[in-house]
């Protein structure tokens, strides 16, 4: 049954390869440089390599938005997310994956009264305003820096010739690897945490997680896509706004690439930190976008007058439409996958109020006044949950996702034989390792009560002040409080 | 090396270019022994454009078959192929007139032959201002621009010299309307060559904004 579920996932997949891998060497393509199959050959092999190296980074953002968490519900964000790039690929508006998915998991969200974190939602739609924009930046930057050359070096055409069809190919390359990266998380993120995988132990030492199979497959799928499809889909968007030649296209392709790759780059968010500098949100960005930025970008350092606005203005409609069309549809299909199938789309949670988490919100900066004169209550499900809180007059969906952030009821119970187990002391220090293992037998209900007394035991559980250069630090600080709690979480 | 096969293309081109030059400046040379009456000579210069023109032609054929079979240069292909072709018309054109000599042996009076030298200095002084600029466009673009200009200043001084030419002949009274007719047709073909030359440029203007806009 699983295999089945996650077939919406390799459909979205090969959308993704079919549609979307056609930006990266469309333009390529058309400048008659290489045949189709060298190009979706390099193609493949680097999207899978992305996929596989670099594709954590940007699923972390998505898990926050919403965590789908039961398989059925996967699936039909998942099918829903296809099914709308699909549709509005077939009338020829330009659709972004990654839009999609987003209108999908937020359709989830509604239908089973999940709050949406508004702080992840807001970080998302900033980098699809910055993603164009950096693109275009970066690719009339390229271009200027290209032509410059070209003008005054004594190469001969010939050789100008090679070393362009030279870096091509890395660009293509690198625009794969980042397809790959950054995709991935669209293709099988919303499977991370209901796929029931296991370790897949080759030898002892080499195991590949769930998370890793799960990309593995997912990548594979973005390849069937180049191979059987997407040689229909290179007439790209940027063919359309501007005609190129093979150094704009080169220079848009790599812009783009360069924007997915820092949007998707915990190596670049590292750098960034450690010179003092604010990082790229990491979250999965489209490369339709990006190319269109780049490609309008190009457009600009040509003097701007060739540029087909008429078409700019189908693509601005088209990233209205696709959010807000996956949405609706994801929340249909979940209504008929529940009602109609008698599937589960989502696993009930259970929420309580009491004192100690009232006070725990109103750290979070939640007026809790009106809490006051509520008595213990334990809600059976998040719709349950929701109802009370409107009743009581909260309608703020930042307030609502940090009241249901902290109710939830998770149940924790630390065993100090399993942390020395599992714990590794190449990742975590000994004494974050002591701090668990003293906790031998503590049980908790809610997870902020597990981080509260992890950091009253040891203060290396505590974030360091807020600069730049801690920002990573901080990060991978909340990753590791998050696998001490699946770690210890009750079943 | 990847690049060989590159560097041999190169070459060729350059080959071709440098049998345009030469067909030229053979052309001015057999012109000088013909008005000279170093028959001798001539005829040698006949042969010589015969077969650097066949040469040139087999050369330019190779040349194009192979941007078209290893897909090369892609966008500049056409423009290309378009450039080698109208160089090779001038080459022709070098041909045609040294054999119209062989052929028809105008009669030129003494006195106007010093200005039928001059006619052929300036014309293929512009056929080799042109063979710079397709050079200059294969491998230094900046200096596509001051080629063109200096071949199109050549070849406005030739239509100069060729209209003077011209008059003064027609002027003359001591020679037949039928020699006048007969070599006046003279200046005409030598004039056409910096004519010639002169397309090759037009189309590389083009083909320069084409390329980097």
């Amino acid at each position: 049954m699983v295999w089945f579920y996650l077939t919406s996932g390799l459909f979205l997949g090969w959308i993704l390869g079919a549609n979307d891998a056609g930006n990266i060497y469309g333009a390529a393509l058309s400048t008659k440089m290489f045949r189709f199959y060298t190009v979706a050959v390099l193609a493949s092999v680097f999207v899978v390599l992305g996929a596989m190296i670099s594709g954590f980074g940007a699923t972390h953002t998505l898990g926050a938005l919403g965590d789908v968490n039961a398989i059925a519900g996967s699936f039909t964000v998942a099918f829903s997310t296809a099914l709308t790039v699909f549709l509005l690929m077939k009338r020829g508006l330009v659709v972004s994956v990654s839009q999609a998915i987003v209108g999908g998991i937020i359709g989830w969200n509604i239908f089973t009264s999940s709050p949406t974190d508004y702080g992840s939602l807001v970080q998302i739609i900033a980098s699809w305003i910055l993603n164009p924009f950096l693109a275009g930046i970066f690719s009339f930057v390229f271009y200027y820096a290209m032509m410059h050359f070209l003008k005054r070096t004594k190469m001969h055409i010939l050789e100008i010739d090679f070393f362009t069809k030279a870096l091509a190919v890395f660009v293509i390359a690198f625009g794969a690897y980042s397809l790959g990266a950054n995709n991935i998380a669209k293709v099988v993120g919303v499977f991370l945490t209901s796929a029931p995988l296991k370790d897949f132990a080759v030898t002892q030492s080499l195991i590949i997680s769930p998370a890793q199979q799960l990309f593995f497959i997912g990548s594979l799928a973005i390849v069937s896509g180049i191979i059987t499809y997407s040689k229909n889909t290179t007439e790209t968007v940027g063919m359309k706004i501007f005609k190129l030649t093979p150094i704009s296209a080169i220079a848009s392709i790599l812009g783009a690439s360069t924007v997915l790759f820092l949007f998707s780059s915990t190596t670049v968010e590292k750098l960034l930190n450690n010179a003092g500098l604010p990082s790229f949100p990491l979250v999965p960005v489209s490369i339709t976008q990006a190319m269109v930025g780049a490609v309008i970008g190009i457009g600009f350092a040509k003097g701007g007058r060739y540029i087909n606005y008429r078409i700019l203005g189908r693509i601005g409609l088209g990233w209205i439409i696709t959010p807000v069309a996956s949405g609706v549809i994801a929340f249909v299909l979940l209504f008929i996958m529940q009602n109609v199938f008698d599937r589960e789309v989502y696993t009930a949670l259970k929420y309580e109020i009491n004192r100690p988490v009232v006070k725990q919100i109103e750290k979070w900066g939640v007026p809790a006044g009106n809490f006051t004169n509520i008595r213990d209550t334990v809600f059976e499900s998040q719709q349950e949950f929701r109802g009370f809180l409107s009743s009581l007059g909260y309608d703020k969906e930042e307030y609502m996702f940090r009241i249901f952030k902290g109710a939830i009821i998770e149940n924790f119970r630390i065993d100090s034989n399993y942390a020395k187990e599992k714990m590794n002391p190449n990742y975590f220090s000994a004494g974050q390792i002591n701090s668990i293992k003293s906790m031998h037998n503590e049980t908790f209900r809610h997870k902020w009560m597990l981080f509260d007394r992890m950091k009253s035991m040891s203060d290396e559980w505590n974030e360091l002040p807020d600069i730049p250069q801690n920002e990573y630090l901080n990060k991978e600080l909340e990753q590791k409080r998050g696998i001490i709690s699946e770690m210890f979480k009750i079943k | 090396m990847l690049l060989k096969k590159t560097k041999k293309l190169e070459v060729q081109i350059d080959e071709f270019l440098d049998k345009v030059l030469n067909g030229g400046l053979v052309l001015k040379q057999g012109i000088k022994y013909y008005l000279n009456n170093q028959n001798e000579h001539f005829e040698e210069s006949l042969r010589d454009i015969d077969k650097t023109e066949n040469d040139a032609d087999t050369l330019r054929r190779t040349i194009e078959t192979k941007l078209y079979m290893h897909t090369l240069i892609p966008e500049q292909r056409g423009d290309v192929l378009g450039l080698l072709e109208s160089t090779d018309k001038v080459l022709n054109s070098c041909k045609e007139v040294l054999f119209q000599f062989s052929v028809e042996k105008p009669q030129i009076s003494e006195d106007l032959k010093s200005d039928y030298i001059d006619l052929a200095d300036t014309s293929v002084s512009s056929i080799e201002c042109m063979i710079g600029a397709v050079r200059s466009y294969f491998s230094e673009f900046r200096m596509v621009r001051d080629n063109i200009n200096k071949a199109l200043f050549f070849e406005k001084e030739s239509d100069k010299l060729a209209d003077k030419l011209k008059r003064d002949i027609f002027s003359k009274e001591n020679i037949d309307l039928s020699v006048k007719m007969h070599i006046r047709y003279f200046v005409y073909h030598i004039d056409k060559i910096a004519d010639a030359a002169e397309d090759v440029c037009d189309r590389l203007s083009i083909a320069v904004i084409k390329r980097y806009g």
